[in-house]
């Protein structure tokens, strides 16, 4: 009988010697494996143009019914994205998004991504639908933040080249 | 010779009439040949190549004229040397059709193919997406890939406005000259082509401004991919979001069935909004088309002006008050001043609302003093015995029959009709236009009368006396030989207008062109379908308003009252002197109109509208209505086609539907319990109007199907045009179906003698008013006020064209511009562009000294 207790308490004394595994969270934030699916971004080019073409694909992929989109025209004036078109308006519930990652692959030209943020909680629902101007990354170094004015017809594509995806 | 040929398509035997061609055989029996230059409503082309089929006719022997036969008895069949578009071959008997065999697959995909060489592909920012027959049948037909070299497109422009109100995009073209074709066959507007060559084909406009026709939105919905876009939708959603809400037009009186789009909007504040106007299929009113004023004149519905809240005066002050406050006051005056009360309606309200309104005075307060506030044209009475009879369809109209338009610029007033008649005359329907003037349907007439100014009655009464006796030999009087013609029709159809004309004088015109109708040639042209009066009403149901019995003489149905009641003119004259203490005003603007300069001696003056118009701005009670978009009711078209129209937009702040605001003061002056659905007030009228008996809202929501079938999944067929799931309406029967009716007295009108130059206000499609001038889409479209003369006339005056004159007519001075137009008589200037201006007048007309505008070099 003593065995077994020494036994146990062996064990005890072996994980107190252990270094804790409770991460100290919010102080200490563990990283995201590579396909987490967090909150959504809307990316830019590096000139600061929106990648979102107000295409809308992304809402009607959503089987969530979470995503508004309300398009507008641009003018070489007035660019928020390359080609003729733009999202005036773009928003994103965050109660009703299922984070399946759907928006990702209909989006035409990878605007919309689901990235790490994982810290959503709202006091109330409407605060819980996340526009445009939140879901939109910073201008990057070297860019210009929209809308911008351009020469006439640099940006006549609505589509742009881009890299293959990853 | 029978005329119904059999073939078999891809072994399906189907019988169909000869001339029909393989494309819409195989469409009969659900059998969908992909086509894009094809369409069921221009000339067969074959232009993109997309539909072709294996086609074998039975071999015969060439001697014997036998059938030749294979061994095992079946006939034997030539299948050509290749493939031959379903489209352009007409079908003949024992024709046999292969659809789906591995040649046909692989044409189309080589089609395809092709026509993706140059295309961008953008299909997730194009309009189109989601209803384009390129994406569509490349989905279904084409390959997954394309052997052409990306970087070989041809990049065409992306952004050409045609006008301000259509757009190109002349990458997406794919040549299939939909629109060249419709602008030139339908609508005889070819103010766009082709330019250039091969891959380099683009469409240009030919006009001056861009694209100027009454009818370029539907191009948008026949082209096949989305290089035709309107201003106004562009970009405006996706077509897989959009609600659909089936209604009726509400700008004139052909009552086109149209379709709401609607979306919900952030920008409006979450709310649903009107997204764009379609067509809705029906043969027998618009076909599929609609002409451009009822497209895009929608916005007022939506227009940040709406009146959202009643007012009340108080202190002065138009003030917020609760419906209860303002209807109470409402109802206590109009008791009040039982005996001096008149109401004053707009011929743009629903069925119910009107019956509601003159309920409201003939029940409620014992008054016949109820008139439509802007009256024009006369007639409906005559209409109600020898109107156009139910089961017509203009469409049949053909060679052997005829139609006579009279006193009206159909393509200005009425443009779907201008177009039923012209394609009348194309298939071999005698015309006869008469007018003061050329209009645009002279082009296309038989026979043209051009009266002189004042002779329009008796060069009518004429035509019928001439119309009494057959000639037997061709009359060199062309008042005669259109008399003549007329007269031998099998069916006849009679327009009828009020241009140049007091209301009055129609009435007379009414009258005279009835007993033409009554004229028997073997039969009358009265009675029977495609025979018949059609008043070109000046708005979308003033045919409406006459059923109901708005109208001082005349209760629902035509009843004749014991006591008539006040004209129009006589209420604008009591509320000048005294006489009448309190006035209803429901959807018209009487003093914005210049038919009442203002609020005189009245003690009491309720407006019920859209919008703080001149009127609403004297009133002491302003009570907000829906428009058409944000309830349901009922409109009754010049053809007598009672339509029914939905509710699409949840409504504007606290407005109340007009029939809701009637209903409820009418229980307040102690006509019971308002009804609480427009539905229910529908029955109420078909029980008292007896025209509209056995109507109700489910019968006007009778469908069945229709030819050419469009709107359905192959929108390559017929474009986007919606097909109609929500009703074709009724038409109800005039007097003449069952009964004979008497010729019409008409007496002698006094000739006025007319000295110097006469004017004549002729109606624009896009003439300014309350709900036109909403849609800023239209504003470089708007007729500007414009007098068109003679070369001799503008020179006496001391006018030429382009100058820019002050004109005066009945003491109301418009600047106009100037255009001297040979087609216009001596004698006569066209006024434009001003509000209505009843019959002939005399005018001042000064140039004005307008400083030339000097180039300035930049
Ligand atoms: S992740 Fe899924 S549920 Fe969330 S917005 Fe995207 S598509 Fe919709
Ligand atoms: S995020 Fe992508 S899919 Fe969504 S609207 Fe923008 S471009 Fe289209
Ligand atoms: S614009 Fe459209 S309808 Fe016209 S030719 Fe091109 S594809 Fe055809
Ligand atoms: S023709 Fe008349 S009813 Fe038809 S769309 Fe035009 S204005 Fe409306
Ligand atoms: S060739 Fe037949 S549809 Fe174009």
């Amino acid at each position: 009988m003593i065995t077994e207790i020494l036994k146990g308490m062996f064990t005890t004394f072996k994980h107190l010697l252990q270094p804790p595994v409770t991460i100290q969270y919010p102080e200490v934030k563990r990283p995201v494996r590579y396909r987490f699916k967090g909150r959504h971004e809307l990316k830019r080019y590096d000139n600061g143009l929106e990648k979102c073409i107000g295409c809308a694909l992304c809402a009607a992929a959503c089987p969530a019914d979470a995503i508004f989109v309300e398009a507008a025209e641009n003018t070489d004036d007035e660019r928020y994205s390359p080609g003729e078109r733009y999202a005036r308006v773009y928003e994103i519930n965050m109660l009703r998004c299922i984070f399946c990652g759907f928006c990702e692959d209909a989006c035409p030209t990878e605007a919309i991504v689901l990235e790490d943020n994982y810290e959503l909680s709202f006091y109330d629902r409407a605060s819980a639908i996340y526009t445009k101007e939140m879901l939109l990354v910073p201008v990057p170094p070297g860019g210009q933040p929209t809308p911008q004015k351009v020469e006439p017809g640099k940006y006549d594509r609505a589509i742009p080249e881009m890299e293959d995806p990853k | 010779m029978s005329d119904l040929v059999t073939v078999t398509i891809d072994g399906v035997e189907v019988t169909v009439p000869q001339g029909t061609l393989v494309v819409d055989a195989a469409k009969m029996i659900d059998n969908d040949i992909p086509v894009f230059c094809y369409h069921p409503k221009l000339k067969p082309v074959g232009m993109c190549r997309m539909c072709l089929v294996e086609i074998g006719v039975p071999m015969r022997d060439r001697a014997t004229g036998e059938v030749l036969r294979n061994e095992d008895g079946s006939v034997r069949l030539n299948f050509g040397r290749g493939l031959q578009t379903a489209c352009t071959v007409v079908v003949s008997d024992g024709m046999v059709v292969r659809t789906a065999t591995q040649p046909v697959k692989d044409a189309r995909e080589a089609v395809i193919e092709f026509l993706l060489t140059s295309h961008p592909l953008d299909c997730p920012i194009c309009d189109k997406g989601g209803e384009c027959p390129l994406q569509n049948l490349t989905m279904r037909y084409g390959r997954g890939e394309s052997r052409f070299d990306f970087s070989n497109k041809i990049l065409l422009d992306k952004h050409v406005p045609l006008g301000e109100l259509i757009y190109l995009d002349r990458q997406r073209c794919i040549q299939c000259a939909r629109c060249i074709r419709f602008q030139d066959e339908v609508v005889d507007d070819p103010v766009i082509d082709f330019h250039n060559r091969g891959r380099r084909l683009e469409i240009v406009t030919l006009s001056e401004p861009g694209f100027d026709s009454y009818w370029s939105g539907n191009t948008t919905d026949i082209c096949p991919v989305g290089a035709l876009t309107t201003a106004d939708f562009r970009f405006g959603a996706r077509p897989w979001e959009l609600t659909s809400v089936a209604s009726v037009c509400t700008h004139c009186p052909v009552g086109c069935n149209t379709t709401l789009d609607t979306r919900r909007e952030a920008i409006a504040g979450g709310r649903s909004v009107i997204k764009r106007v379609m067509p809705r299929q029906n043969e027998w009113v618009n076909e599929i088309w609609i002409c451009d004023k009822g497209r895009f004149v929608h916005h007022y519905a939506d227009a940040p002006t709406r009146l959202k809240q009643p007012l009340v005066r108080k202190n002065g002050q138009l003030v917020e008050a609760s419906w209860d406050e303002a209807l109470d006051l409402v109802a206590g005056k109009l008791q009040q001043h039982k005996t001096a009360v008149a109401g004053l309606a707009g011929d743009r309200l629903s069925n119910e609302d009107l019956y509601l309104f003159q309920k409201l005075f003939r029940e409620g307060l014992g008054s016949n003093n109820i008139d439509l506030a802007n009256r024009r044209l006369a007639g409906g009475d005559v209409v109600a015995q020898v109107g156009l009879a139910s089961g017509s369809n203009l469409k049949e109209l053909g060679a052997g029959d005829a139609v006579l338009v009279v006193a009206t610029d159909l393509h200005e007033e009425a443009p779907v009709w201008w177009l039923r008649v012209k394609q009348a005359a194309e298939r071999g329907a005698v015309v006869v236009v008469a007018n003061l003037r050329p209009t645009r349907l002279d082009k296309f007439a038989t026979h043209r009368l051009h009266y002189a100014p004042g002779e329009a009655l008796s060069t009518i009464r004429q035509l019928v006396n001439l119309a009494k006796v057959e000639m037997e030999t061709a009359d060199s009087d062309p008042l005669a030989a259109a008399a003549d013609a007329l007269i031998k029709a099998k069916n006849m159809v009679v327009f009828y207008g009020s241009e140049g004309l007091t209301y009055e004088e129609t009435d007379a015109l009414a009258r005279l062109l009835a007993n033409l109708l009554l004229v028997k040639n073997g039969e009358g042209h009265v009675g029977r379908p495609n025979n018949g009066l059609i008043p070109v009403w000046p708005h979308s149901n003033t045919q409406g308003a006459w059923d109901m019995g708005v109208h001082p003489a005349f209760a629902p149905g035509y009843k004749p009252v014991s006591e008539p009641g006040l004209r129009a003119t006589d209420i604008y004259a009591g509320v000048a002197d005294g006489s009448l203490k309190a006035l209803f005003v429901i959807g018209a603007d009487p003093v914005g109109d210049g038919l009442m300069a203002d609020r005189g001696q009245l003690d009491f003056l309720v407006v019920q509208e859209l919008f703080m118009t001149k009127t609403a701005e004297l009133a002491d009670v302003v009570l907000p209505a829906q428009s058409w978009a944000e309830r349901e009711g009922t409109f009754t078209t010049g053809e007598r086609r009672v339509q029914r129209y939905y509710m699409a937009i949840p409504p504007i702040g606290d407005s109340r539907p007009d029939w809701q605001i009637l209903a409820q003061i009418n229980e307040r002056v102690g006509l019971g319990k308002p009804a609480f659905a427009a539905s229910l007030v529908f029955n109420e009228i078909a029980k008292v109007v007896p025209q509209y008996k056995g109507m109700d809202y489910r019968s006007l929501a009778r469908v069945e199907k229709q030819w050419p079938d469009v709107g359905g999944e192959d929108l390559y067929y017929g474009g986007t045009a919606h097909e109609n799931r929500s009703g074709l309406g009724q038409q109800w029967a005039c007097v003449a179906e069952s009964a004979t009716v008497e010729r019409f007295d008409v007496a002698e009108q006094p000739v006025i003698a007319r000295d110097g130059l006469q004017l004549v206000r002729v109606a624009a499609l896009y003439t300014s008013g309350t709900l036109i001038e909403q849609s800023p889409v239209l504003h470089h479209r708007m007729a500007r006020p414009t007098i068109q003369l003679a070369h001799a006339d503008a020179t006496a005056l001391g006018l030429a064209d382009d100058d820019r004159a002050e004109v005066t007519v009945n003491s109301v001075t418009y600047e106009t511009a100037v255009r001297v137009n040979e087609q216009v008589p001596a004698g006569l200037v066209l006024l434009s562009g001003v509000p209505y201006i009843a019959g002939l007048t005399t005018a001042q007309i000064r140039k004005l000294e307008t400083a030339v505008a000097q180039p300035t070099g930049d």
